[in-house]
């Protein structure tokens, strides 16, 4: 049985621990590389990270795709967001397929909203 | 190219010619699983994409409902109002194979099934909009923690395309041809030992033929 937490500054995060997930209030980079092992360490299957704070993280962030848990997935702030979360998916489309066939989609669909 | 470090000889081109089978069956295998999951991968991640910008949004839209719940208290009392969590989120991570790529399955369990249970506070001294805040962002949960499962399979699935077309191409470009290349030059220096010892035979029968009759051809 694995537990979800949720890293970031506490104005973007407290919230979430009325849902039921555990909020790790984290500001300094350097302790969050530290919370982020240990979080490992205790088999946390997810672990939500704010952009801001993953910006910071991403050497230990790239190190934890490659296995099954923890799922580090990361969420939108309060302020200061990166867009790295959809930077993200499209990173790994161009990884698996040569080139980033999604954004051409997706200005298709932007299109046809408009 | 490569012709130059090979040993002519008759059991090397046995091993080669193993070794080519092995490759071209290889090679066919792993062009399969590269395009079975890359179509897996195409289908997950259009859904990665999708789930991806509601979660966000649903996010961004609960933080602003916070700021409006923080206006109307102070952050003491919002830090009481959520200090006891009532509501508690746990998974049971399984996983699931696809293409031999073990992807995690998160089975979710809440603590209570009580859907009021997101309120840990007391409604006396809080304002709505913390009510609100609360709601809006356990309207998301379910689509967040299917994102975490989406996007974890999508970024293990891309890792191993990866490492798969690798292989594919070296097998294609490189070792293939190499193997190709080496049984040829190998099978044409056989022929060539060959003819060379078939001419020299001809030219000791001719000799022997001399000196036994004075017979010249």
């Amino acid at each position: 049985m694995s537990k979800i937490a949720v890293m970031g500054d506490y104005d973007s995060i407290y919230g979430f621990a009325s849902v039921g997930l555990e909020t790790i209030p984290v500001t300094l980079p350097m302790e969050a590389a530290e919370i982020l092992k240990r979080l490992k360490d205790e088999r946390y299957a997810v672990i939500y990270i704010t952009e801001v704070l993953a910006s910071q993280l991403e050497e230990e962030i790239e190190k934890m795709k490659e296995e099954p848990v923890p799922a580090v997935i990361l969420i939108p702030g309060t302020y200061g967001d990166t867009g790295k979360g959809i930077e993200d998916i499209k990173k790994s489309v161009e990884k698996a397929v040569g080139s980033d066939i999604l954004s051409g989609d997706e200005t298709k669909a932007g299109d046809g909203q408009k | 190219m490569a012709a130059g470090n090979v040993i002519p000889t008759r059991m090397e081109l046995t091993r080669l010619k193993k070794k080519l089978v092995t490759a071209v069956r290889g090679h066919k295998l792993l062009k399969d699983k590269r395009d079975e999951l890359m179509r897996q991968f195409m289908d997950m991640v259009r859904e990665n994409m999708t789930l991806r910008k509601k979660v966000e949004e649903g996010i961004r839209q609960a933080n602003r409902k916070f700021v409006i719940a923080r206006a109307a208290m102070t952050s003491a009392e919002i830090k009481t109002a959520l200090m006891m969590p009532k509501q508690e989120v746990s998974v049971d991570v399984s996983s699931r194979n696809v293409m031999s790529v073990d992807i995690p399955v998160f089975d979710i369990k809440t603590r209570t099934g009580d859907a009021a249970d997101i309120y840990p506070y007391g409604f006396a001294f809080t304002s709505g909009d913390l009510d609100d805040a609360v709601k809006s962002l356990d309207d998301v949960l379910p689509d967040m923690l299917r994102l975490a499962e989406v996007e974890k399979a999508c970024q293990m699935m891309a890792s191993e395309i990866e490492k798969t077309r690798r292989r594919v191409n070296a097998l294609e470009h490189v070792i293939i041809p190499e193997t190709q290349e080496n049984i040829k030059y190998i099978t044409m220096k056989l022929d060539e030992n060959e003819r060379s010892s078939q001419v020299r035979l001809m030219k000791v029968k001719d000799m022997m033929l001399k000196e036994a009759h004075h017979y010249e051809m």
